[in-house]
């Protein structure tokens, strides 16, 4: 299940190469398979430090990409429990594998509770298998921000199969979709009432949905009710296999691998590899620019500062909030500096 | 970097001026500032109760004792004609050490045994085990075989005897080996009175004991009950446990709701099975904890007896008088009793003993003042027992039964405390009962908020604990007791257990093994099966990696 | 963007009271720690590969089962042994005094008894945090503290 290498070599040329910066030791240690420097390197990009650029310009595309497997779906649907499995059989197989588990950020505390360990108690050992855990640190994706550049890097380490766990939170699982190869959309017989206020976005995302404890009441209805709200996908896309499983008892992991692989030879056919390889980079880069836009501008700026005299101004109840960013973009987009 | 300090903004009340209460924390009816008055539940607390606070169905509450509903106790006269057992844990190191420690406190007059083991046995692993290292004969006594079992309860006449072990996940296993022991002493299981803990629901909920899923590890438990009322008449088959919920931080409330919840789900299972709930519903116990607030807890015991008779005669339409009666050990909080200055434990387990007196409980384990830190010494555990002693003799309290029945505040207290419990079970109801809320992780989340809030609270000082922060002493060095475990206990041990896995014979073992892996796989009960491999010298860890291989090894999700 | 501390709390041994580990996750949390909290029946390897993939700043753990002696310093050899000299481990449980010593020698951070309050533990890792972690940033090379924990 390995993926074409990114970025395919440009053929040589007789004029001299633009010179590239020294590569940071940590990128060589990543790439000869160090777990340690992988982890560090993943905190470096996660904070957003100065480094991570260089690290991660460093080891793109030396390695294969590993395909991304991501896992979404309503809380309690048993998420945690299917990764530990689906990476059990990848084991079993010989694959080495990368799991990224986010969970959300407090948004009035900024900590957070990463608890998806817990599950994976199993694979806590063993080498072949890099479980890193993420906050969402604000992003309401469903992923962190920079989940998909800690997926760069499980590549550069080794990784062969990386799976991504969504907070599942169900507010929005677009970022799943941006950053998995495929997409996991886990369900139980309870989750009716979840589809129905997010029947949209998660049936628009899936690649593949598992009705998960499908031992428990109702799972046959559930079937059925997906099945029909399937129908009503346009035509022409891929049709998103209904696995069952009960995770916990180890059954249905196999079929899941089938309904992956089944996405995964649909999704390299030429016409489709082409699209979606570019819809991914135009994503990061669409990503990537707008972030460090907004960074290196909000700092230059002292967006904080003016962010923070507008608040003033809208609690005296002067402006509304709208009116007032209007002004601070209004302002720094003609003066810069910092607020008066 | 320092971590920037604006995002971390913890939700306080804001601060008071100093020598002022602040205001949301004063109330207006002239109590003293702190919290408003309100029982360790929550439960608000009035500042005079007067008879319009009786219930109005005081009428059916006060059915004397020993008719239904049993609020006010399960038998006429309670203690006046029978004390309560007092029956103290005991248990560490090998077998022959907690069998002197038997014969020591059946000497001093405890009039029950009650067996704590290691942590390995009660995760199911044998002393030679990885996980074993360093934990053999800790907390408890160390029992991998049938041999460590006779060892054990050498000299002890069975029949005369009743004995309560506190194990679950391996609970079948212990069981049969106390059979097994009876057998070759020559006494019939008919005769063997006692209780095996066995309750796998609390673990998943509290106390986190546990090997192989909630699903299989009820279906076990629900062999032992089968079985027991079959074979073991006097044997209490499990106790259904709320002390372990409580010491992981519930309120009293939801340490009755989810307790009864537990029962109401195993009575479920028996039922779903075909049994009679009027002849296993007689030996179905249960185990309370006794905390700190006084009147509270004694409302607890009370509301619990009514709701247990209720529910199994309204839902469960049992006819026995028996069937409807909650019978229960209680123990005083472990999780009360402070490192600061232990002699204050003792106060403190008095009051708690007390409250289970007057709440009317069938036995009792207080503990001994050093036991936050340690096994208890001997004169601790015997203070402890003198407690009871000076409790059942000295107090008058004995001299009638429910003592505070019609007590304004105590009638009132047990009215709104049963109304929450019932609040909880329709919840749990509603979700498809405990095992679908234990999977969902309900009361598991229900506990961890309890005890974040109470934490909370003692931190702010809005709780009091005498020693710890208020009253404090002036550098104090805690000592805490290292009770030095003899590393030759867990050396003998394991060379016991290696000893008994090569002599025993080979061809009886390994077939009373494959008959157990057979029977795993199917839906018969399996204590035949597992007396069988018991007999046959089969270790308590061998049985277990056959649970294990059947059934899967659990892991619980992060619940916060 | 702030450094977040990353904590690792979990229980090693076999002993299942996660009332205290959960209320100090908790009280992190609300702190604005990341708590990877890894849970019960933690053996010293589990923790260890866990605090390495984690880049954890500090590792916790409760042990009221009375086997600290042998857990904490077989934690402490592992951590060492996988470059994590720069990490503290910490905890706390039912640990008498000398103990807490003879650990403390060994290279163990504070370990802290019944009655502390979740407050002065996260006082302690914060402060031990500022002064002995660089700062997530520092390019490339480990940090040049070599030694125990103190």
């Amino acid at each position: 299940m390995s993926a074409a290498p990114r970025g395919a070599a440009a053929p040589a040329s007789k004029a001299s190469p633009p010179t590239r910066p020294t590569p940071p030791p940590l990128a060589g240690e990543i790439l000869k398979g160090d777990p340690r420097s992988l982890a560090r390197g993943m905190t470096l990009v996660e904070n957003g430090t100065p480094e991570a650029e260089a690290l991660l310009d460093a080891v793109y595309g030396k390695k294969p990409a590993a395909p991304r497997v991501g896992f979404t779906g309503p809380p309690g649907a048993g998420k945690s429990t299917l990764v530990a499995e689906y990476a059990r059989l990848l084991r079993s197989q010989g694959h080495t594998v990368g799991v990224i588990a986010v969970d959300p950020t407090s948004p009035f505390t900024g900590g957070a509770i990463l608890g998806d360990r817990v599950r994976m108690g199993e694979h806590a050992t063993d080498g072949k298998v890099f479980i890193r855990s993420m906050a969402t640190r604000g992003s309401l994706g469903g992923l962190a921000a920079r989940t998909a550049e800690l997926a760069e890097l499980l590549d550069a380490w080794g990784s062969e199969t990386t799976l991504i766990e969504t907070v599942g939170v169900g507010q929005s699982e677009l970022d799943v979709a941006e950053t998995a190869d495929t997409t996991i959309v886990v369900l139980t017989p309870e989750s009716g009432d979840a589809i129905q206020t997010l029947k949209a976005g998660l049936m628009e995302i899936a690649d593949v949905l598992v009705l998960n404890k499908a031992d428990n009441p109702g799972a046959d209805q559930m079937t059925a009710a997906l099945r029909s709200s399937l129908a009503f996908r346009p035509q022409g896309g891929f049709k998103p296999p209904i696995v069952r499983t009960i995770a916990t008892e180890r059954k249905g992991i196999e079929e899941l691998h089938a309904a992956i692989a089944e996405h995964r030879a649909w999704a390299v056919r030429p016409e489709q590899a082409a699209r979606l390889r570019k819809e991914r980079v135009r994503s990061r880069l669409r990503h990537a620019v707008r972030e460090g836009l907004l960074d290196s501008w909000a700092a230059r700026q002292g967006l904080e500062s003016w962010i923070e005299a507008a608040a003033d101004q809208v609690l005296a109840g002067g402006v509304s909030p709208y009116r007032a960013a209007r002004d601070v973009i209004e302002r720094m987009t003609r003066h810069g500096g910092n607020a008066s | 970097m320092a971590e920037t300090r604006a995002e971390t903004k913890v939700k306080r009340a804001p601060a008071a001026p100093p020598g002022h209460a602040p205001a949301a924390l004063s109330p207006a009816d002239g109590s003293r500032p702190g919290i408003p008055p309100e029982t360790l539940s929550g439960i608000p607390i009035e500042p005079l109760y007067t008879e319009k606070d009786l219930p109005e169905d005081l009428d059916h509450r006060m059915m004397p004792p020993g008719e239904f509903p049993y609020l006010r106790g399960l038998h006429p006269g309670m203690y006046r004609a029978r004390l309560w057992t007092m029956r103290q844990f005991a248990g560490y190191g090998s077998a022959a050490h907690t069998n002197e420690r038997f014969h020591y406190l059946l000497g001093h007059g405890m009039t029950g045994l009650s067996t704590a083991f290691d942590m390995p046995t009660l995760m199911g692993y044998d002393a030679d085990h990885p996980m074993s290292l360093g934990e053999v004969g800790r907390e408890g006594v160390a029992v991998s075989t049938l041999d460590d079992m006779e060892i054990l309860f050498h000299g002890i006449p069975l029949d005369q005897v009743t004995t309560s072990m506190t194990i679950n996940a391996p609970a079948i296993i212990l069981l049969a080996m106390y059979v097994a022991v009876a057998e070759k002493n020559g006494i019939p299981p008919d005769k063997l009175g006692g209780t095996v803990q066995a309750d796998m629901l609390k673990e998943f909920i509290a106390q986190k004991e546990w090997i192989i899923p909630p699903r299989p590890s009820v279906k076990i438990c629900v062999d032992m009950i089968e079985w027991c009322a079959e074979h073991m008449p006097k044997w209490n088959s499990i106790s259904i446990s709320g002390y372990h919920i409580r010491e992981a931080g519930a309120t009293a409330a939801q340490e009755l709701a989810f307790t009864l919840a537990d029962g109401i789900g195993y009575v479920e299972e028996c039922v779903k099975r075909g049994m009679d709930v009027d002849v296993f519903a007689p030996r179905l116990s249960f185990f309370w904890d006794v905390h700190n607030d006084f009147f509270e807890e004694i409302a607890k015991f009370r509301a619990g007896r009514k709701i247990w008779a209720e529910v199994m005669r309204d839902r469960f339409h049992a006819k026995n008088p028996r069937s409807l009666m909650l019978r229960t050990h209680a123990q005083t909080a472990g999780v009360s009793l402070t490192a600061q200055q232990p002699l204050n434990n003792v106060a403190r387990v008095a009051i708690q003993a007390l409250a289970a007196v007057l709440g009317g409980t069938q036995s009792l384990h207080t503990n001994s003042m050093d036991e936050t830190l340690a096994l208890p010494t001997e004169e601790a555990a015997t203070v402890a027992l003198r407690t009871q002693q000076i409790i059942a003799y000295e107090t008058g309290v004995t001299a009638t039964p429910d003592p505070l029945g019609g007590s304004y505040f105590v009638e009132a207290l047990t009215a709104e405390i049963e109304k929450e419990a019932l609040g909880y079970i329709r919840r749990i109801d509603e979700m498809g009962g405990i095992v679908v809320a234990v999977e969902k992780g309900y009361p598991q989340k229900e506990i961890a908020d309890s005890a974040y809030r109470f934490q909370q609270q003692v931190e702010r000082g809005e709780r009091v604990i005498v020693g710890v922060n208020k009253f404090q002493a002036e550098n104090e060095e805690i000592t805490i007791p290292v009770l030095k475990i003899d590393p030759e206990i867990e050396r003998g041990q394991i060379d016991r257990v290696r000893a008994v896995r090569a002599r025993r014979p080979k061809e009886r073992h390994a077939q009373a093994m494959s008959a157990l892996r057979d029977a795993c796989m199917s839906t018969k009960n399996l204590m035949p099966f597992v007396l069988d491999a018991v007999r046959a010298e089969a270790t308590l860890g061998e049985i277990c990696d056959v649970f294990r291989e059947a059934y899967g090894v659990y892991r619980e999700p992060a619940v916060f | 963007m702030a450094r977040k501390i990353r904590v690792l709390v979990g229980k090693a041994g076999l002993d299942g009271h996660d009332r205290g580990a959960k209320v100090v996750a908790s009280a992190m949390r609300d702190a604005g720690f990341e708590v990877i909290y890894t849970g019960l029946h933690q053996t010293p390897e589990m923790i260890v590969q866990a605090a390495v993939q984690e880049d954890v700043d500090a590792v916790a753990l409760s042990i009221l089962s009375g086997a600290h002696m042998t857990l904490f310093p077989r934690v402490l050899e592992l951590m060492r042994e996988k470059g994590l000299k720069d990490v503290l481990l910490t905890g706390g449980g039912i640990i008498p005094k000398e103990d807490m010593e003879a650990l403390r020698k060994q290279g163990v951070g504070d370990l802290f008894g019944p009655g502390t309050t979740t407050g002065a533990i996260i006082d302690y890792v914060r402060g031990w945090v500022a002064k002995h972690r660089a700062p997530a940033g520092a390019a490339g090379a480990a940090p040049a503290r070599t030694g125990t924990s103190r």
